[in-house]
């Protein structure tokens, strides 16, 4: 059985996940969201990863990126050791793809804004 | 000979309130627009907020602080809004004349139809809170931190302490250890975090950065660099306890302590301050004690979540536009007000001031409150007569409160609107 | 190795006052610093009071200088162009023992002869200082007190003597002085120099110069005694209207409570006695700070402490006898001790450079005078204080005077850039504080820090993470992120 508190809404509900076989029993939650977000957090338990890479020729020396989907959680950590070795170059568009298929997970790193080129 | 130039509307800051109400007066036909921005680019400190969790109400979706920027800017660069970048203003009169100067442009008069302060706020510092000690290079405050990182691409230390579990203390906690720093702990002097729990969950305990409630700072170590700092665990009154000191060996100090509304201007142009909020005191329609001079976003006061801006900011641009094209003059008079008074355990009541046309329409307030309510209700009355009661599950100083009062809920003539925290038996 | 003259140790305020006043002389003269920067020593913190004098007895050093100097203030603001504003002083009496006090310092400042003494009754004083706290009584009214930038007067000063050809070494800690019947040899760890007469300006550490060539000698001491203060925001201006002090006790003038030439509000300082060898425990303290509060509170009513926008500690060097020391070695030919200079240093200041010319002049009779000595120090330019067409003009001349970098104080990038490439220039980020006031406003930094590390690096071509806050190892950047940091 894991505690946890429920992030969907402020609310911040105290509930309490265990594994019945198949099934999740999710309980102190107050709405099915809460309870999604519980069984998600067990099963697969991902995160969006903001940072930036590195951008020549742009008016900062930082280019903010994101993963465009959430990736699982225990691979934050090479994901970003992946992304802080890339470096572009401006000008670059918002939404431009970094790089393709980070850590072979389908998901890319996107950038989140854009650069143009001085 | 002073260039002096004329404007149907200037708005004083190009951050997400800045750029929400220029859009918005556009739309509401405002045809001459200006904003000044004394940065180098447009957006405000959601550039360097490069973390997602904006936009949830206003676009449905998650945004990073800069994706959230862009979809105003796309929406500025549409026309009719002239951009004046690098430029401070460096006067605003009640008469709604600035002085702004800029080194491409020198000295500029500038004389505006309507006015929409939006210049948000500045991060409290070590001497607001007074953290004894030396006085060694390694203690910044969280935002300058972020700007360092997020956007000059420079490390601020290796081993951090943070203290102040606001926002972007929190964020910046796993930003540090994302890019390596170790982060020892987040103090926090209240015996509950100021910050979002979604942000406690996903930016210390993913990262199991230890948050200690009830701590604080109570001395600075080493002579150049910090070299550390002792935690001190407080009391009720948030005086330190005796016997409580741990030191902690780190090279940094990041404060997350609070922000102040960045008011110079309006106290310049002689608007009355609220000293709850800090913020000029505002009617519905974000209008100051001076007319034609509006105020949205932070610089009123300070908000959690970037989409209560934008709508705030919003109507501040729509009521700006109608007061401009309206060509009212603009030295109304004196009207007859309902003041909103904070009453028990409430902190502050945003706006101050409700027009009587106001009341007859829907009007939300904003507030905080004191202290943490696990089941309470908020109840509103007019000149003392309860007209709305809400139950709330959870209550806390860190998380804004919304009230609609709908139309006609306030009886016409009321003087005042008192609204107060009544705990459960 | 270089030789000069004159080797002043310390470029403190005394130490750079000696150097400009010792440059109306054709003499070679060098001024040692082991900080990197001027002004880093007791000048950086203290009260920034020119006093009017009434308090040191007559009859000694401090008594006499502080008059004199004051005297000198408005000329010296002038040529130096650093802010001086005589707004007077008051000493509150609350009840009739402290009255007699003041009768007593009335008495001795008759002596001194200082200017429009005055003791006052308890209404005026509050028509005076309307926040004053209800148990005044009386109060002795001094109004040639002032309030001045002690580390503006030390680096204008600095830099006017370096214009007139003086030399400045930072970072030269001396660290032994070898001696031979015609010279001495000033060593730092990679580098000396040679000097016929040494001036021992060195604040708290004048006593360990001084035991350097005293040999076995017995020598004074000094003390360094410690003292906190509050700076308030300019919100907090006009709270008070004069330099408010309680009653003097046995450990000083009390906490005082006055405006800031550039219109903040100190508060402070108490006094607390450290070891010799504490001389550089600049920390502030829960309890000090708590008692600083308490006694301005005794002063004056409704303090805004809540528009606090820093704290800080000073030291001041304690001497044994409780006088200025200011005299040739009696055992040390061509050694001059300026030291245990406390309160009233900063309004002694001018006399005392003025007092050490001349003990060299009566030593050295062949003196010449340097007829090219130019006392007048090139204004500096101030954007807030112009009028809207001068801001013009001069940002028409120089665009940079248009780009403004720091809000709370109105500092464009024009001033900083001239802070750093004057003579005696800001290198650090405290040095450009000291010197144009980035970052001395309520935000400290956190706006314009980022922007003044940028223009220093670009100025003194080096790296943004080489810049420092104030000392050796203040690095503010630990390094660079991964690829491609801002260089």
């Amino acid at each position: 059985m894991k505690e946890m508190v429920c992030i969907v809404c402020p609310k911040g509900c105290h509930m309490k996940v265990e594994r019945n076989q198949e099934e999740w029993i999710v309980t102190g939650n107050s709405c099915n969201r809460g309870k999604l977000y519980a069984i998600e957090e067990q099963r697969n338990p991902s995160r969006v990863v903001p940072t930036t890479v590195a951008v020549s020729h742009g008016m900062h020396p930082r280019l903010p990126v994101k993963t465009a989907r959430p990736i699982p959680k225990q691979l934050i950590r090479r994901a970003m050791e992946e992304i802080s070795k890339v470096e572009v170059d401006a000008p670059i568009e918002q939404g431009q793809v970094i790089i393709e298929n980070l850590l072979g997970t389908g998901v890319d790193v996107v950038a989140s804004r854009r650069m143009n080129r001085v | 000979m002073r260039k002096v130039i004329h404007y149907e509307l200037v708005v004083i800051g190009g951050g997400p309130g800045g750029l929400a109400a220029a859009v918005e007066a556009r739309e509401s036909g405002v045809k001459s627009i200006a904003v000044i921005e004394r940065d180098t680019e447009l957006g405000g400190i959601l550039q360097q907020c490069i973390h997602n969790g904006f936009g949830l109400t206003e676009f449905k979706e998650e945004l990073t602080g800069p994706e959230y920027a862009e979809r105003f800017i796309r929406e500025l660069e549409r026309g009719g809004i002239d951009v004046m970048l690098n430029t401070m203003v460096m006067e605003l009169h009640h008469d709604r004349r600035l002085v702004v100067t800029s080194a491409e442009k020198g000295i500029t008069e500038i004389h505006a139809g309507a006015v929409i302060l939006a210049m948000g706020c500045r991060e409290r510092t070590r001497g607001a809170i007074a953290i004894p000690g030396t006085r060694p290079a390694g203690v910044m405050t969280a935002g300058t931190a972020q700007r360092y990182i997020n956007v000059e691409g420079y490390r601020v230390g290796e081993r951090v302490v943070i203290l102040g579990s606001g926002d972007i203390g929190l964020i910046m906690a796993r930003r540090l250890t994302l890019e390596g720093a170790k982060v020892l702990a987040v103090a926090e002097v209240m015996p509950f975090s100021g910050g979002l729990m979604r942000n406690i969950v996903q930016c210390l305990e993913d990262y199991e950065i230890p948050l200690l409630l009830s701590h604080t700072v109570t001395d600075i170590i080493g002579r150049d660099r910090v070299e550390g700092v002792v935690l001190q665990q407080v009391d009720e009154k948030l005086n330190p306890i005796p016997g409580t000191e741990k030191r902690y060996e780190c090279d940094t100090l990041l404060l997350s302590v609070g922000l102040i509304p960045e008011n110079e201007l309006s106290r310049m142009a002689g608007i009355q301050i609220d000293p709850m909020t800090r913020g000029p005191r505002v009617n519905e329609q974000m209008e100051t004690s001076v007319p034609g001079i509006f105020a949205c976003g932070n610089v009123v006061h300070v908000h959690d979540l970037v989409d209560f801006v934008t709508e705030e900011s919003r109507c501040a641009g729509r009521a700006a536009a109608q007061k401009v094209l309206a060509k009212a003059e603009v030295a109304d008079p004196p009207k007859i007000e309902i003041q909103t008074i904070a009453g028990t355990g409430i902190g502050y009541v945003m706006p101050q001031r409700i027009t009587q046309a106001g009341a007859a329409d829907r009007v939300t307030l904003m507030m905080r409150v004191k202290k943490v309510y696990k089941g309470a209700e908020i109840s509103v009355s007019a000149d003392d007569r309860e007209i709305l009661r809400k139950p709330f599950g959870h209550l806390a100083p860190g998380e804004m409160v919304r009230l609609d009062l709908s139309s006609g809920l306030v009886p016409s003539g009321s003087r005042t609107i008192g609204i107060e925290v009544i705990e459960k038996q | 190795m270089s030789t000069y003259d004159v080797a002043i140790v310390g470029a403190g305020v005394i130490g750079t006052t000696i150097a400009r006043e010792l440059m109306h002389y054709d003499l070679k003269v060098v001024l040692l610093e082991k900080g990197d920067d001027v002004a880093v020593g007791t000048t950086k913190a203290n009260s920034a009071i020119v006093h009017a004098g009434y308090d040191a007895p007559s009859h000694t050093l401090k008594g006499q200088l502080n008059v004199l100097g004051n005297a000198m203030y408005d000329a010296l603001s002038e040529e130096l162009d650093v802010p001086f504003k005589r707004i007077g002083s008051l000493v509150i009496a609350r009840d009739a023992s402290e009255t007699a006090t003041l009768e007593q310092l009335l008495e001795n400042g008759k002596r001194l002869h200082i200017p429009g003494l005055e003791i006052i009754d308890g209404a005026r004083a509050h028509e005076m200082e309307p926040h004053l706290s209800g148990k005044a009584v009386a109060a002795l009214y001094a109004p040639s007190a002032g309030i001045t930038e002690p580390w503006e007067v030390a680096v204008a000063a600095c830099e006017n003597a370096m214009d007139n050809g003086a030399e400045l070494k930072l970072g030269f800690e001396v660290l032994t002085i070898d001696q031979t019947a015609e010279s001495f040899t000033l060593n730092a760890a990679e580098e000396s120099v040679k000097a016929k007469w040494v001036i021992n300006a060195a604040g708290v550490y004048a006593d360990q110069i001084y035991r350097m060539v005293a040999g076995e000698r017995e020598t004074f001491k000094i003390t360094p005694r410690r003292g906190q203060y509050y700076l308030l925001d300019k919100e907090a201006g006009g709270f008070v209207n004069h330099v408010v002090f309680p009653c003097p006790g046995p450990m000083g003038k009390g906490v005082l409570i006055a405006p800031t030439a550039h219109g903040n509000v100190i508060i402070g300082p108490d006094s607390q006695n450290l070891s010799e060898s504490d001389k550089e425990a600049t920390e502030t303290t829960s309890d000090r700070l708590a008692y600083v509060k308490a006694s301005a509170a005794s002063l004056m009513d409704d303090i805004p402490f809540h528009l606090n926008i820093t704290t800080f500690a000073g030291l001041r060097g304690e001497p044994e006898g409780d006088d200025f020391i200011i005299e040739a070695s009696a055992e040390v030919e061509r050694f001059i001790n300026v030291a245990g200079i406390k309160s009233p240093g900063l309004s002694a200041a001018p006399a005392i450079a003025v007092r050490v010319a001349e003990t060299i002049k009566a030593l050295m009779p062949s003196i010449k005078t340097n007829p090219a000595f130019n006392p007048i120090r090139r204004p500096r330019i101030r954007l807030a204080e112009m009028t809207a067409e001068e801001r013009d003009a001069q940002i028409e001349k120089d665009p940079r005077f248009g780009h403004m970098i720091c809000r709370c104080e109105m500092i464009t990038e024009g001033e900083i850039v001239d802070a750093i490439h004057r003579n005696a220039g800001g290198r650090t980020l405290n040095g450009i504080k000291r010197r144009a006031r980035p970052g001395a406003g309520r935000c400290q930094g956190g706006f314009c820090g980022p922007r003044v590390m940028e223009i220093l690096a670009r100025e003194l071509s080096c790296d943004v993470t080489d810049i420092r806050q104030e000392g050796k190892e203040s690095v503010i950047l630990t390094g660079k992120m991964g690829k491609g940091g801002r260089s």
